[in-house]
Protein backbone atom coordinates (compact mmCIF):
# COMPACT_ATOMS: atom_id res chain seq x y z
CA UNK A 1 0.00 0.00 0.00
CA UNK A 2 1.34 2.86 -0.50
CA UNK A 3 -0.68 5.90 0.37
CA UNK A 4 0.40 5.79 3.95
CA UNK A 5 -2.48 4.40 5.39
CA UNK A 6 -2.84 1.17 8.06
CA UNK A 7 -5.76 -0.93 8.45
CA UNK A 8 -7.81 -0.41 11.33
CA UNK A 9 -6.95 -3.35 13.93
CA UNK A 10 -9.76 -4.58 15.61
CA UNK A 11 -10.54 -4.19 19.63
CA UNK A 12 -7.08 -2.23 20.95
CA UNK A 13 -8.24 -1.65 24.16
CA UNK A 14 -5.27 -1.29 26.62
CA UNK A 15 -5.19 -3.73 28.91
CA UNK A 16 -5.76 -2.41 32.87
CA UNK A 17 -3.92 -4.40 35.55
CA UNK A 18 -6.93 -5.60 38.19
CA UNK A 19 -10.17 -5.41 35.10
CA UNK A 20 -11.15 -8.95 34.66
CA UNK A 21 -12.72 -10.06 31.22
CA UNK A 22 -16.74 -9.53 31.01
CA UNK A 23 -17.03 -13.61 30.92
CA UNK A 24 -15.07 -13.31 34.32
CA UNK A 25 -17.27 -10.64 35.52
CA UNK A 26 -19.93 -13.10 34.97
CA UNK A 27 -18.97 -16.49 36.30
CA UNK A 28 -18.55 -14.07 39.63
CA UNK A 29 -21.90 -12.70 39.21
CA UNK A 30 -22.96 -16.09 38.78
CA UNK A 31 -21.38 -17.41 41.94
CA UNK A 32 -22.33 -14.39 43.80
CA UNK A 33 -26.23 -15.17 42.80
CA UNK A 34 -26.07 -18.81 43.49
CA UNK A 35 -24.72 -17.93 46.79
CA UNK A 36 -27.39 -15.34 48.09
CA UNK A 37 -30.07 -18.37 46.98
CA UNK A 38 -28.07 -20.62 49.10
CA UNK A 39 -28.07 -18.34 52.08
CA UNK A 40 -31.76 -16.87 51.72
CA UNK A 41 -32.88 -20.77 51.04
CA UNK A 42 -31.22 -21.87 54.26
CA UNK A 43 -32.49 -18.98 55.89
CA UNK A 44 -36.03 -19.49 54.84
CA UNK A 45 -35.87 -23.15 55.87
CA UNK A 46 -38.68 -24.54 53.42
CA UNK A 47 -38.11 -26.17 50.48
CA UNK A 48 -41.59 -26.63 50.28
CA UNK A 49 -41.60 -22.81 49.07
CA UNK A 50 -37.48 -22.57 48.18
CA UNK A 51 -35.06 -25.85 47.54
CA UNK A 52 -31.56 -24.24 48.39
CA UNK A 53 -29.28 -24.05 45.16
CA UNK A 54 -27.50 -27.63 46.20
CA UNK A 55 -30.88 -29.29 46.72
CA UNK A 56 -31.56 -28.24 43.28
CA UNK A 57 -28.56 -29.22 41.68
CA UNK A 58 -29.21 -32.45 43.46
CA UNK A 59 -32.48 -33.08 41.90
CA UNK A 60 -30.79 -31.89 38.69
CA UNK A 61 -28.36 -34.65 39.04
CA UNK A 62 -30.77 -36.76 39.86
CA UNK A 63 -33.55 -36.64 37.21
CA UNK A 64 -30.70 -36.36 34.76
CA UNK A 65 -29.29 -39.83 35.70
CA UNK A 66 -32.30 -41.66 36.26
CA UNK A 67 -32.89 -40.74 32.64
CA UNK A 68 -36.26 -38.61 33.14
CA UNK A 69 -34.62 -35.27 32.15
CA UNK A 70 -32.86 -36.31 28.85
CA UNK A 71 -36.22 -37.79 27.49
CA UNK A 72 -38.27 -34.57 28.67
CA UNK A 73 -35.70 -32.90 27.17
CA UNK A 74 -35.31 -34.80 23.72
CA UNK A 75 -39.36 -34.27 23.46
CA UNK A 76 -39.28 -30.91 23.80
CA UNK A 77 -36.44 -30.34 21.72
CA UNK A 78 -37.93 -32.39 18.98
CA UNK A 79 -40.92 -30.53 18.62
CA UNK A 80 -39.04 -27.19 19.43
CA UNK A 81 -36.93 -27.95 16.29
CA UNK A 82 -39.92 -29.44 14.19
CA UNK A 83 -41.63 -25.86 14.56
CA UNK A 84 -38.30 -23.74 14.20
CA UNK A 85 -37.14 -25.59 10.84
CA UNK A 86 -40.99 -25.11 9.64
CA UNK A 87 -41.11 -21.39 10.59
CA UNK A 88 -37.88 -20.70 8.69
CA UNK A 89 -39.17 -22.28 5.28
CA UNK A 90 -42.07 -20.14 5.72
CA UNK A 91 -40.65 -16.81 7.08
CA UNK A 92 -38.12 -17.66 4.03
CA UNK A 93 -41.23 -17.88 1.60
CA UNK A 94 -42.68 -14.94 2.82
CA UNK A 95 -39.60 -12.82 2.38
CA UNK A 96 -38.85 -14.15 -0.45
CA UNK A 97 -42.78 -13.13 -1.95
CA UNK A 98 -42.26 -9.77 -0.62
CA UNK A 99 -38.42 -8.98 -2.04
CA UNK A 100 -40.17 -10.20 -5.25
CA UNK A 101 -42.88 -7.77 -5.87
CA UNK A 102 -45.00 -4.70 -3.92
CA UNK A 103 -48.48 -7.18 -3.41
CA UNK A 104 -45.74 -9.87 -1.58
CA UNK A 105 -44.14 -6.51 0.39
CA UNK A 106 -47.17 -5.43 1.51
CA UNK A 107 -48.67 -8.94 2.48
CA UNK A 108 -45.71 -9.06 4.60
CA UNK A 109 -46.16 -5.63 6.32
CA UNK A 110 -49.67 -6.22 7.19
CA UNK A 111 -49.50 -9.43 8.60
CA UNK A 112 -46.29 -9.20 10.30
CA UNK A 113 -48.06 -5.82 12.18
CA UNK A 114 -51.15 -7.81 12.55
CA UNK A 115 -49.84 -10.96 14.15
CA UNK A 116 -46.26 -10.24 15.36
CA UNK A 117 -47.82 -8.74 18.92
CA UNK A 118 -50.42 -11.83 19.30
CA UNK A 119 -48.62 -13.24 21.77
CA UNK A 120 -48.30 -17.35 20.72
CA UNK A 121 -50.13 -18.78 23.58
CA UNK A 122 -52.73 -16.92 22.74
CA UNK A 123 -53.40 -19.36 19.35
CA UNK A 124 -53.39 -22.23 21.88
CA UNK A 125 -57.00 -23.02 22.10
CA UNK A 126 -57.55 -22.49 18.16
CA UNK A 127 -54.76 -25.20 17.62
CA UNK A 128 -56.08 -27.22 20.47
CA UNK A 129 -59.51 -26.95 18.00
CA UNK A 130 -57.85 -28.00 14.54
CA UNK A 131 -55.25 -30.17 15.74
CA UNK A 132 -56.20 -31.54 19.00
CA UNK A 133 -53.94 -32.55 21.55
CA UNK A 134 -50.53 -33.46 20.73
CA UNK A 135 -47.57 -32.32 19.24
CA UNK A 136 -48.80 -30.77 15.84
CA UNK A 137 -51.20 -27.78 18.23
CA UNK A 138 -47.44 -26.95 19.88
CA UNK A 139 -46.04 -27.26 16.99
CA UNK A 140 -48.39 -24.95 15.03
CA UNK A 141 -48.38 -22.42 17.72
CA UNK A 142 -44.00 -22.54 17.98
CA UNK A 143 -43.95 -21.44 13.54
CA UNK A 144 -46.66 -18.92 14.54
CA UNK A 145 -44.07 -17.57 17.34
CA UNK A 146 -40.72 -18.09 14.81
CA UNK A 147 -42.26 -16.81 11.81
CA UNK A 148 -43.26 -13.44 12.06
CA UNK A 149 -40.35 -12.06 13.58
CA UNK A 150 -37.83 -13.65 11.31
CA UNK A 151 -39.92 -12.85 8.36
CA UNK A 152 -39.69 -9.17 9.44
CA UNK A 153 -35.85 -9.45 10.34
CA UNK A 154 -34.85 -10.66 7.23
CA UNK A 155 -36.79 -8.19 5.01
CA UNK A 156 -35.65 -5.36 6.75
CA UNK A 157 -31.96 -7.07 6.49
CA UNK A 158 -32.98 -6.95 2.26
CA UNK A 159 -34.16 -3.66 2.56
CA UNK A 160 -30.67 -2.35 4.09
CA UNK A 161 -29.02 -3.80 1.69
CA UNK A 162 -26.79 -0.52 0.69
CA UNK A 163 -27.88 0.54 -3.19
CA UNK A 164 -23.89 0.57 -4.04
CA UNK A 165 -23.74 -2.57 -3.08
CA UNK A 166 -26.86 -3.86 -4.99
CA UNK A 167 -25.12 -2.27 -8.11
CA UNK A 168 -21.60 -3.72 -7.74
CA UNK A 169 -23.78 -7.28 -7.32
CA UNK A 170 -26.04 -6.64 -10.49
CA UNK A 171 -22.47 -5.50 -12.28
CA UNK A 172 -20.83 -8.30 -12.15
CA UNK A 173 -23.42 -10.37 -13.79
CA UNK A 174 -25.52 -11.38 -10.44
CA UNK A 175 -29.30 -11.86 -11.17
CA UNK A 176 -32.06 -14.30 -9.76
CA UNK A 177 -31.36 -16.91 -7.68
CA UNK A 178 -27.36 -16.01 -7.65
CA UNK A 179 -28.24 -12.15 -6.88
CA UNK A 180 -30.30 -13.61 -4.18
CA UNK A 181 -28.15 -16.08 -2.94
CA UNK A 182 -24.59 -14.58 -3.48
CA UNK A 183 -25.43 -10.86 -2.58
CA UNK A 184 -28.94 -10.14 -0.54
CA UNK A 185 -28.83 -13.42 1.71
CA UNK A 186 -24.55 -12.54 3.18
CA UNK A 187 -25.42 -8.89 2.94
CA UNK A 188 -28.79 -9.55 5.11
CA UNK A 189 -26.79 -11.69 7.47
CA UNK A 190 -26.66 -9.77 10.32
CA UNK A 191 -30.30 -9.19 10.65
CA UNK A 192 -31.51 -12.64 9.62
CA UNK A 193 -29.39 -13.92 12.18
CA UNK A 194 -30.71 -11.90 14.49
CA UNK A 195 -34.08 -12.66 13.72
CA UNK A 196 -33.32 -16.39 13.78
CA UNK A 197 -31.74 -15.49 17.60
CA UNK A 198 -35.20 -13.63 18.07
CA UNK A 199 -37.46 -16.55 17.08
CA UNK A 200 -35.56 -18.88 18.67
CA UNK A 201 -35.62 -17.51 22.07
CA UNK A 202 -39.74 -16.93 21.48
CA UNK A 203 -40.05 -20.12 20.01
CA UNK A 204 -38.42 -21.89 23.37
CA UNK A 205 -40.55 -20.02 25.79
CA UNK A 206 -44.17 -20.84 23.85
CA UNK A 207 -42.80 -24.36 23.71
CA UNK A 208 -42.45 -24.10 27.67
CA UNK A 209 -46.20 -22.63 27.77
CA UNK A 210 -47.77 -24.52 25.94
CA UNK A 211 -46.48 -28.16 27.75
CA UNK A 212 -47.93 -26.69 30.65
CA UNK A 213 -51.04 -25.60 29.81
CA UNK A 214 -51.66 -28.38 28.16
CA UNK A 215 -49.58 -30.99 29.07
CA UNK A 216 -51.82 -33.11 31.34
CA UNK A 217 -52.72 -35.77 28.79
CA UNK A 218 -50.01 -35.40 26.64
CA UNK A 219 -48.21 -38.89 27.21
CA UNK A 220 -44.52 -38.51 26.64
CA UNK A 221 -44.75 -34.36 27.46
CA UNK A 222 -41.75 -32.44 27.45
CA UNK A 223 -39.67 -29.69 29.96
CA UNK A 224 -42.68 -27.91 31.08
CA UNK A 225 -44.62 -30.84 31.76
CA UNK A 226 -41.78 -31.92 34.36
CA UNK A 227 -41.76 -28.94 35.59
CA UNK A 228 -46.14 -28.64 35.87
CA UNK A 229 -46.12 -32.31 37.66
CA UNK A 230 -43.72 -31.83 39.91
CA UNK A 231 -45.14 -28.96 41.08
CA UNK A 232 -48.38 -30.81 41.62
CA UNK A 233 -46.58 -32.98 43.67
CA UNK A 234 -44.87 -30.61 45.85
CA UNK A 235 -41.47 -31.79 44.30
CA UNK A 236 -40.56 -28.01 44.41
CA UNK A 237 -36.26 -28.83 44.00
CA UNK A 238 -37.11 -30.94 40.90
CA UNK A 239 -39.10 -27.81 39.79
CA UNK A 240 -36.25 -25.56 40.17
CA UNK A 241 -33.75 -28.33 38.27
CA UNK A 242 -36.68 -27.62 35.70
CA UNK A 243 -36.28 -24.16 35.38
CA UNK A 244 -32.46 -24.13 35.44
CA UNK A 245 -32.73 -27.01 32.55
CA UNK A 246 -34.49 -24.87 30.54
CA UNK A 247 -31.90 -21.84 31.09
CA UNK A 248 -29.02 -24.02 30.85
CA UNK A 249 -30.56 -25.26 27.31
CA UNK A 250 -31.09 -22.04 26.34
CA UNK A 251 -27.51 -20.57 27.58
CA UNK A 252 -26.10 -23.59 25.32
CA UNK A 253 -28.06 -22.88 22.77
CA UNK A 254 -26.77 -19.37 22.25
CA UNK A 255 -23.18 -19.71 23.10
CA UNK A 256 -22.37 -23.12 20.84
CA UNK A 257 -25.00 -21.64 18.11
CA UNK A 258 -25.83 -18.62 17.93
CA UNK A 259 -22.34 -16.79 19.31
CA UNK A 260 -20.70 -19.18 16.91
CA UNK A 261 -22.05 -18.70 14.12
CA UNK A 262 -21.78 -14.66 14.65
CA UNK A 263 -18.09 -15.19 14.92
CA UNK A 264 -17.34 -17.08 12.17
CA UNK A 265 -19.44 -14.85 9.90
CA UNK A 266 -20.77 -11.36 10.80
CA UNK A 267 -17.95 -10.37 13.07
CA UNK A 268 -14.95 -11.39 11.15
CA UNK A 269 -16.33 -9.64 7.89
CA UNK A 270 -17.18 -6.42 9.82
CA UNK A 271 -20.82 -6.60 8.97
CA UNK A 272 -21.83 -5.90 13.15
CA UNK A 273 -24.25 -3.04 13.16
CA UNK B 1 -6.93 26.23 -27.94
CA UNK B 2 -8.08 22.67 -27.13
CA UNK B 3 -9.44 20.81 -30.11
CA UNK B 4 -5.82 21.05 -32.08
CA UNK B 5 -3.94 18.84 -29.50
CA UNK B 6 -2.97 15.42 -30.40
CA UNK B 7 -5.86 13.47 -32.51
CA UNK B 8 -7.27 11.07 -30.52
CA UNK B 9 -5.40 7.73 -31.78
CA UNK B 10 -5.78 6.59 -35.48
CA UNK B 11 -8.40 4.38 -36.00
CA UNK B 12 -11.48 5.69 -33.90
CA UNK B 13 -13.71 3.21 -33.42
CA UNK B 14 -16.46 3.46 -31.23
CA UNK B 15 -16.57 1.72 -27.98
CA UNK B 16 -19.51 3.37 -27.42
CA UNK B 17 -22.45 5.44 -28.31
CA UNK B 18 -24.32 7.54 -26.52
CA UNK B 19 -27.04 8.43 -29.23
CA UNK B 20 -29.82 11.53 -28.12
CA UNK B 21 -30.22 10.48 -24.75
CA UNK B 22 -32.36 11.87 -22.45
CA UNK B 23 -32.59 10.80 -18.59
CA UNK B 24 -35.52 11.47 -16.59
CA UNK B 25 -36.87 10.32 -12.90
CA UNK B 26 -40.10 10.41 -11.77
CA UNK B 27 -39.87 12.06 -7.85
CA UNK B 28 -42.39 13.39 -5.24
CA UNK B 29 -42.33 16.79 -6.79
CA UNK B 30 -42.59 15.25 -10.19
CA UNK B 31 -40.84 14.41 -13.52
CA UNK B 32 -37.23 15.23 -13.22
CA UNK B 33 -35.02 15.65 -16.53
CA UNK B 34 -31.71 14.49 -15.88
CA UNK B 35 -29.97 14.70 -18.72
CA UNK B 36 -31.81 16.24 -21.93
CA UNK B 37 -30.61 14.77 -25.48
CA UNK B 38 -27.17 14.13 -24.96
CA UNK B 39 -24.92 12.62 -27.61
CA UNK B 40 -21.33 11.20 -27.35
CA UNK B 41 -18.67 8.60 -28.71
CA UNK B 42 -16.33 6.96 -26.50
CA UNK B 43 -13.47 5.71 -28.62
CA UNK B 44 -11.38 2.40 -27.97
CA UNK B 45 -8.59 3.17 -26.16
CA UNK B 46 -9.96 6.39 -25.13
CA UNK B 47 -9.98 8.11 -21.77
CA UNK B 48 -13.35 10.12 -21.77
CA UNK B 49 -14.06 12.24 -19.04
CA UNK B 50 -17.62 13.76 -18.23
CA UNK B 51 -17.35 16.89 -15.89
CA UNK B 52 -19.57 19.06 -14.26
CA UNK B 53 -20.88 20.62 -11.01
CA UNK B 54 -23.40 18.53 -8.89
CA UNK B 55 -26.90 18.65 -10.59
CA UNK B 56 -25.93 18.35 -14.24
CA UNK B 57 -26.72 14.70 -14.68
CA UNK B 58 -23.17 12.87 -15.11
CA UNK B 59 -23.86 10.67 -12.52
CA UNK B 60 -26.93 9.44 -13.82
CA UNK B 61 -25.75 9.43 -17.50
CA UNK B 62 -22.56 6.86 -16.04
CA UNK B 63 -25.80 4.74 -14.62
CA UNK B 64 -27.52 4.58 -17.74
CA UNK B 65 -24.48 3.68 -19.26
CA UNK B 66 -24.05 1.01 -16.71
CA UNK B 67 -27.72 -0.25 -17.45
CA UNK B 68 -29.29 0.53 -14.04
CA UNK B 69 -31.61 2.73 -15.74
CA UNK B 70 -33.28 2.85 -19.00
CA UNK B 71 -33.11 6.33 -20.93
CA UNK B 72 -36.53 7.84 -21.52
CA UNK B 73 -35.45 8.79 -25.32
CA UNK B 74 -32.15 8.37 -27.13
CA UNK B 75 -29.92 4.92 -27.31
CA UNK B 76 -26.72 3.87 -25.83
CA UNK B 77 -24.85 1.05 -27.73
CA UNK B 78 -21.71 -0.66 -26.24
CA UNK B 79 -19.69 -1.82 -29.48
CA UNK B 80 -22.95 -1.01 -31.47
CA UNK B 81 -25.51 -3.32 -29.43
CA UNK B 82 -28.04 -1.37 -27.57
CA UNK B 83 -27.23 -1.32 -23.89
CA UNK B 84 -30.62 -2.87 -22.17
CA UNK B 85 -29.14 -3.90 -18.58
CA UNK B 86 -26.18 -4.02 -16.22
CA UNK B 87 -23.18 -6.15 -17.34
CA UNK B 88 -19.52 -7.14 -16.39
CA UNK B 89 -18.82 -5.70 -20.55
CA UNK B 90 -18.92 -2.24 -18.61
CA UNK B 91 -17.28 -2.79 -15.05
CA UNK B 92 -18.49 0.34 -12.92
CA UNK B 93 -15.93 1.45 -10.10
CA UNK B 94 -18.57 3.59 -7.70
CA UNK B 95 -17.68 6.61 -5.04
CA UNK B 96 -19.14 4.61 -2.23
CA UNK B 97 -16.72 2.23 -0.34
CA UNK B 98 -19.25 -0.28 0.20
CA UNK B 99 -19.12 -1.71 -3.02
CA UNK B 100 -17.21 -4.27 -2.04
CA UNK B 101 -18.65 -7.41 -0.83
CA UNK B 102 -17.60 -7.39 3.06
CA UNK B 103 -17.99 -11.10 3.24
CA UNK B 104 -15.30 -12.09 0.71
CA UNK B 105 -11.26 -10.96 0.95
CA UNK B 106 -9.24 -8.68 -1.23
CA UNK B 107 -8.77 -11.21 -3.28
CA UNK B 108 -12.09 -13.00 -3.19
CA UNK B 109 -13.69 -9.70 -4.01
CA UNK B 110 -11.99 -9.74 -7.38
CA UNK B 111 -12.09 -13.74 -7.69
CA UNK B 112 -15.40 -13.85 -7.39
CA UNK B 113 -15.96 -11.13 -9.92
CA UNK B 114 -14.11 -13.17 -12.35
CA UNK B 115 -15.65 -16.55 -11.86
CA UNK B 116 -19.25 -14.77 -12.19
CA UNK B 117 -18.14 -12.17 -14.91
CA UNK B 118 -15.63 -14.22 -17.15
CA UNK B 119 -16.63 -17.44 -15.88
CA UNK B 120 -13.09 -18.53 -14.86
CA UNK B 121 -12.34 -21.53 -12.26
CA UNK B 122 -11.78 -20.72 -9.09
CA UNK B 123 -8.01 -21.95 -9.73
CA UNK B 124 -7.78 -19.05 -12.06
CA UNK B 125 -9.44 -16.41 -10.62
CA UNK B 126 -8.01 -17.18 -7.45
CA UNK B 127 -4.67 -16.72 -9.63
CA UNK B 128 -5.44 -13.50 -11.64
CA UNK B 129 -6.95 -11.96 -8.40
CA UNK B 130 -3.56 -12.20 -6.76
CA UNK B 131 -1.75 -11.00 -9.63
CA UNK B 132 -4.59 -8.08 -9.66
CA UNK B 133 -3.94 -7.62 -6.13
CA UNK B 134 -0.40 -7.09 -6.47
CA UNK B 135 -0.44 -4.57 -9.23
CA UNK B 136 -2.78 -2.17 -7.00
CA UNK B 137 -0.21 -2.49 -4.04
CA UNK B 138 -2.52 -4.82 -1.98
CA UNK B 139 -0.54 -7.92 -2.38
CA UNK B 140 0.47 -8.42 1.23
CA UNK B 141 -3.60 -7.59 2.01
CA UNK B 142 -4.90 -10.35 -0.51
CA UNK B 143 -6.22 -12.30 2.38
CA UNK B 144 -7.75 -9.30 4.39
CA UNK B 145 -11.50 -8.45 4.59
CA UNK B 146 -12.75 -5.19 3.32
CA UNK B 147 -13.13 -3.62 6.81
CA UNK B 148 -10.26 -3.37 7.94
CA UNK B 149 -8.84 -1.79 5.16
CA UNK B 150 -8.38 2.34 4.58
CA UNK B 151 -11.17 3.91 2.34
CA UNK B 152 -8.05 4.37 -0.45
CA UNK B 153 -7.44 0.27 -0.08
CA UNK B 154 -10.94 -0.18 -0.41
CA UNK B 155 -10.91 1.82 -3.89
CA UNK B 156 -7.88 0.28 -5.17
CA UNK B 157 -9.53 -3.60 -4.99
CA UNK B 158 -12.40 -2.25 -6.78
CA UNK B 159 -10.31 -0.24 -9.30
CA UNK B 160 -8.93 -3.83 -9.37
CA UNK B 161 -11.78 -6.11 -9.78
CA UNK B 162 -12.75 -3.54 -12.43
CA UNK B 163 -9.71 -3.77 -14.69
CA UNK B 164 -9.51 -8.07 -13.91
CA UNK B 165 -12.76 -8.30 -15.32
CA UNK B 166 -11.24 -6.98 -18.77
CA UNK B 167 -14.57 -5.24 -19.76
CA UNK B 168 -15.16 -3.47 -23.00
CA UNK B 169 -15.69 0.23 -21.27
CA UNK B 170 -14.91 0.52 -17.65
CA UNK B 171 -16.81 3.13 -15.75
CA UNK B 172 -15.92 5.03 -12.76
CA UNK B 173 -18.25 7.19 -11.54
CA UNK B 174 -16.54 9.91 -8.92
CA UNK B 175 -14.09 7.23 -7.88
CA UNK B 176 -11.92 9.45 -5.41
CA UNK B 177 -14.06 11.94 -4.24
CA UNK B 178 -14.70 10.20 -0.73
CA UNK B 179 -10.80 10.50 -0.63
CA UNK B 180 -8.17 12.82 1.13
CA UNK B 181 -6.56 15.10 -1.14
CA UNK B 182 -3.27 13.48 -1.13
CA UNK B 183 -4.49 9.91 -1.29
CA UNK B 184 -6.47 11.44 -4.31
CA UNK B 185 -3.50 12.41 -6.25
CA UNK B 186 -1.71 9.29 -5.56
CA UNK B 187 -4.87 7.28 -6.40
CA UNK B 188 -5.38 9.21 -10.12
CA UNK B 189 -1.35 8.71 -11.21
CA UNK B 190 -1.59 5.28 -9.85
CA UNK B 191 -5.14 4.86 -12.25
CA UNK B 192 -3.44 6.83 -15.21
CA UNK B 193 -0.83 3.77 -15.09
CA UNK B 194 -2.84 1.32 -14.82
CA UNK B 195 -4.90 2.87 -17.81
CA UNK B 196 -1.81 3.24 -20.09
CA UNK B 197 -0.80 -0.15 -19.25
CA UNK B 198 -3.61 -2.19 -20.44
CA UNK B 199 -5.24 0.92 -22.40
CA UNK B 200 -8.26 0.97 -21.25
CA UNK B 201 -11.13 2.37 -22.46
CA UNK B 202 -12.76 4.63 -19.99
CA UNK B 203 -15.88 6.87 -19.32
CA UNK B 204 -14.82 8.74 -16.17
CA UNK B 205 -17.58 10.97 -14.04
CA UNK B 206 -15.56 13.35 -11.81
CA UNK B 207 -16.48 17.23 -10.57
CA UNK B 208 -12.65 18.23 -10.31
CA UNK B 209 -10.82 20.07 -13.06
CA UNK B 210 -7.70 19.20 -12.58
CA UNK B 211 -8.45 15.12 -12.30
CA UNK B 212 -10.56 15.57 -15.49
CA UNK B 213 -7.48 16.83 -17.22
CA UNK B 214 -5.14 14.61 -15.23
CA UNK B 215 -6.82 11.34 -15.82
CA UNK B 216 -8.59 11.96 -18.98
CA UNK B 217 -7.60 12.19 -23.06
CA UNK B 218 -10.61 14.06 -23.73
CA UNK B 219 -13.18 15.87 -21.25
CA UNK B 220 -16.69 16.86 -21.74
CA UNK B 221 -18.63 19.77 -20.31
CA UNK B 222 -21.73 19.34 -18.96
CA UNK B 223 -24.28 21.93 -17.79
CA UNK B 224 -26.85 21.44 -15.59
CA UNK B 225 -30.64 21.84 -15.17
CA UNK B 226 -31.14 19.56 -17.59
CA UNK B 227 -27.62 18.02 -17.92
CA UNK B 228 -26.23 18.92 -21.20
CA UNK B 229 -23.41 19.06 -22.80
CA UNK B 230 -21.69 22.48 -22.99
CA UNK B 231 -17.64 22.27 -24.40
CA UNK B 232 -15.51 19.66 -25.34
CA UNK B 233 -11.80 19.81 -24.96
CA UNK B 234 -9.04 17.39 -26.36
CA UNK B 235 -6.69 17.20 -23.74
CA UNK B 236 -3.00 16.68 -25.17
CA UNK B 237 -0.46 14.76 -23.55
CA UNK B 238 0.92 18.22 -22.38
CA UNK B 239 -1.72 19.63 -20.90
CA UNK B 240 -2.59 16.46 -18.80
CA UNK B 241 0.98 16.86 -16.74
CA UNK B 242 0.35 18.52 -13.76
CA UNK B 243 2.55 21.82 -13.68
CA UNK B 244 2.50 22.83 -17.16
CA UNK B 245 1.67 26.07 -18.31
CA UNK B 246 -0.54 24.07 -20.89
CA UNK B 247 -2.61 22.61 -17.68
CA UNK B 248 -2.91 25.33 -15.94
CA UNK B 249 -4.20 27.38 -19.20
CA UNK B 250 -6.61 24.93 -19.63
CA UNK B 251 -7.93 24.65 -16.09
CA UNK B 252 -8.23 28.28 -16.07
CA UNK B 253 -10.19 28.01 -19.65
CA UNK B 254 -12.64 25.32 -18.18
CA UNK B 255 -13.24 26.92 -14.85
CA UNK B 256 -14.08 30.26 -16.52
CA UNK B 257 -16.46 28.35 -18.88
CA UNK B 258 -18.20 26.77 -15.76
CA UNK B 259 -18.34 29.99 -13.41
CA UNK B 260 -18.94 32.43 -16.62
CA UNK B 261 -21.53 30.79 -18.40
CA UNK B 262 -24.92 33.04 -18.42
CA UNK B 263 -26.91 31.51 -15.88
CA UNK B 264 -23.48 31.29 -13.45
CA UNK B 265 -24.42 33.23 -10.15
CA UNK B 266 -27.52 30.80 -9.55
CA UNK B 267 -25.00 27.26 -10.19
CA UNK B 268 -24.17 25.56 -7.54
CA UNK B 269 -20.03 25.47 -8.97
CA UNK B 270 -17.71 23.21 -9.43
CA UNK B 271 -15.22 22.78 -6.43
CA UNK B 272 -11.41 22.49 -7.01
Amino acid sequence: MSDGTLPVSAATSPARPMSLSPRARQAVILVALAAIWEIYARWLGNSLLLPTFFETLTALWTATLNGELPDRTLASLSVLLSGYAIGIVLAAAITALAVLNRWGESLLSLLTSMFNPLPAIALLPIALLWFGIGASSVIFVIVHAVLWPLALACHAGFRAVPPTLRMAGRNIGLSGPSYVFALLVPAALPSILSGLRLGWAFAWRTLIAAEMVFGASARSGGLGWFIFTNRAQLETANVFAGLLAVILIGLAVEIFVFATLTRLTVQRWGMEG
Amino acid sequence: MPAEGRAPAAPAKAALDVDRVSLRYATEAGIVTAVEDVSFTVRTGERLVLLGPSGCGKSTLLRAVGGFLKPASGEIRLGGAPVAAPGPDRMVVFQEFDQLLPWRTVSGNIAFALRRARGLSRAEAREVALDWAGRVGLGKFADAFPHTLSGGMKQRVAIARAFAVQPAILLMDEPFAALDALSRRRMQDELLGLCEETGATCLVVTHAIDEALHVGTRTLVMSPHPGRIAAEYDVPEVARRRGTPQFAALEAEIQARLFGGPRAAAEEVVDV
